[in-house]
């Protein structure tokens, strides 16, 4: 049959959403989205020897929205950075039990979100050592 | 936890009363209306009995003006291309507000691929036809010029006899989709110069399933359905009996009832929307007092409709509406949200809320704290 609706996973992010909220003074951070679109994220991380520490997360946008946020926090935390910038929008999709179609490419932005704060990540740490 | 519905523009319940005198036809009566023993013409009697009391909640001229068809949506194909295409000799031009429902919107932009030229009229924030671009645009070759009643998604009411005015004086017909209005305030085609009207039995707490299209007399359409040549043979097929039996016992409800309940929804959405905007940042969309009896619309700043609907349903078991892109088919922004001027980031934060039957003015507190919760909720995961 074919998935009518949000996963019970997904609900069950959206409703009870980890990792809200921003890091001062963050090793890395990525914005993803336009409120135009409808999905903006902003996603706060900090690193040490390589591996994500702490990492927060705030999203306007809709259900799949806050649910991917939620979701790729929490695949993340404790992993290297490298594997990190391994996960893709269909991995973080899969994780919730999938995702309806239409909401595949404009809201499943999560992972792109922290590629981009760990990208920052990298230019902070290029700038510091000499 | 109580379910609090307030969706009733997406669906509504039969009326109990409804079903009741409809049922016979589900259940047993069940003969084509084409055939001519007596089982047959006994639900021929039904339907007849149905345009009856349609006529009546319109007072429509005669019943012959009214055509039963599967619902709004087809109602409206049938008004905007029927008419069109039957009266090409007279003109290709056909005109539409910017707020109509898609049902209106997509016909004429079909007829737009093939030959026509379509021109939309803009309205104004509060959601009101600028009767003066109306003015300047229409001409004797503009056949079809659709406006509707009361619109959906804002709740702002049309002035349909001065807009019927210009129609008559400038252009030719004029088509009035009042699926959102009927049985919420009255409407007399006559004396409101309306030449096609669609209605929807659903949405005046009859059966899903069936809609009508009032044509007024000496007005040619050509079918859009060809068959059997049922309904004049504008609309051809067999007659769904039960749902049309019900929209017209619907329609008769409505005509007695409908003053007293709209009094009686007015004063709960009055303070329903004095208590929503007491919330930071929240806004009332449409027209603050020409605006359907039921009906209350909303925006809110820095948060997204879906999540609101998604937060509204699974913590208080209250169901709302929204415009948002992200709860719609094509991911766009409702039409009618751009249309006032709203900008799109504006546009995702709405929500809409249709009083009917069950709802009550006990439930306004709870309400109220379902939505200033959800709104705080979700403001604290905003990075707006």
């Amino acid at each position: 049959m074919v998935q009518i609706g949000y996963s019970k996973k997904v609900m069950e992010h959206f409703m009870n959403p980890r990792n809200v909220g921003t890091i001062e003074n963050p090793d890395g951070y990525g914005k993803v989205g336009n409120p135009v679109c409808g999905d903006l994220m902003e996603m706060y991380i900090k690193v040490k020897d390589d591996i994500i520490i702490d990492i927060k997360f705030k999203t306007f946008g809709c259900g799949s929205a806050i649910a991917t946020s939620s979701m790729v926090t929490e695949m993340v935390k404790g992993m290297h950075i490298g594997d990190a910038l391994k996960i893709t929008r269909d991995d973080v999709a899969e994780e919730l039990d999938g995702l309806p179609p239409r909401k595949m490419h404009c809201s499943n932005l999560a992972a792109d979100a922290l590629h981009e704060s760990i990208k920052d990540y990298k230019r902070k740490r290029k700038k510091q050592s000499p | 936890m109580e379910r609090i519905y307030l969706d009733h523009a997406s669906a509504m319940p039969i009326d109990p009363r409804v079903l009741e005198f409809a049922e016979r036809y589900l259940k047993k009566d069940f003969g084509n209306p084409s055939s001519l023993y007596s089982f047959g013409l006994e639900a021929k009697s039904a339907i007849e009995e149905a345009r009856g009391k349609i006529t009546e909640l319109i007072n429509a001229e005669k019943e012959t003006c009214i055509i039963f068809t599967c619902g709004a949506t087809e109602s409206n194909n049938l008004a905007i291309k029927g008419t069109a295409i039957r009266n090409m000799a007279k003109g290709k031009k056909v005109a539409a507000s910017a707020i109509e429902h898609m049902s209106v919107l997509n016909p004429m932009k079909e007829l737009q691929k093939g030959g026509f030229k379509l021109t939309i009229i803009p309205v104004d924030s509060m959601g009101i036809v600028d009767i003066d671009k109306l003015d300047s645009i229409l001409s004797k070759d503009t056949t079809v010029t659709s406006i509707m009643y009361a619109n959906n998604d804002i709740g702002t009411i049309e002035p349909i006899k001065e807009i019927s005015e210009i129609v008559h004086e400038k252009g030719l017909y004029l088509h009035v989709d009042a699926t959102a209005a009927a049985g919420r305030i009255p409407i007399d085609v006559q004396n409101d110069g309306i030449d096609l009207l669609t209605l929807s039995s659903n949405d005046m707490y009859g059966p899903q399933g069936a809609g009508s299209l009032y044509i007024k007399p000496g007005i040619r359409l050509q079918s859009i359905l060809p068959g059997g040549g049922q309904e004049r043979g504008l609309r051809s097929g067999t007659e769904n009996i039960f749902a049309i039996s019900g929209m017209g016992e619907a329609a008769r409800i409505a005509k007695i009832e409908m003053s007293q309940e709209s009094n009686r929804l007015k004063v709960v959405r009055d303070k329903l929307v004095t208590e929503i905007l007491k919330i930071n940042e929240s806004y009332l969309t449409g027209h603050p007092t020409k605006r359907l009896p039921h009906h209350a619309s909303f925006r809110f700043s820095r948060i997204e409709g879906e999540s609101i609907l998604l937060n509204m349903d699974t913590l208080y078991n209250i169901q709302i509406s929204t415009g948002s892109a992200c709860y719609s088919r094509t991911l766009e922004p409702s039409n009618v949200l751009l249309a006032i001027g709203l900008k799109h980031e504006e546009a995702h934060g709405s929500m809409v809320i249709t009083l009917g039957h069950s709802n009550k003015i006990e439930q306004i507190p709870i309400i109220t704290k379902a939505v200033k919760e959800t709104v705080e909720k979700l403001r604290k995961l905003s990075p707006l």
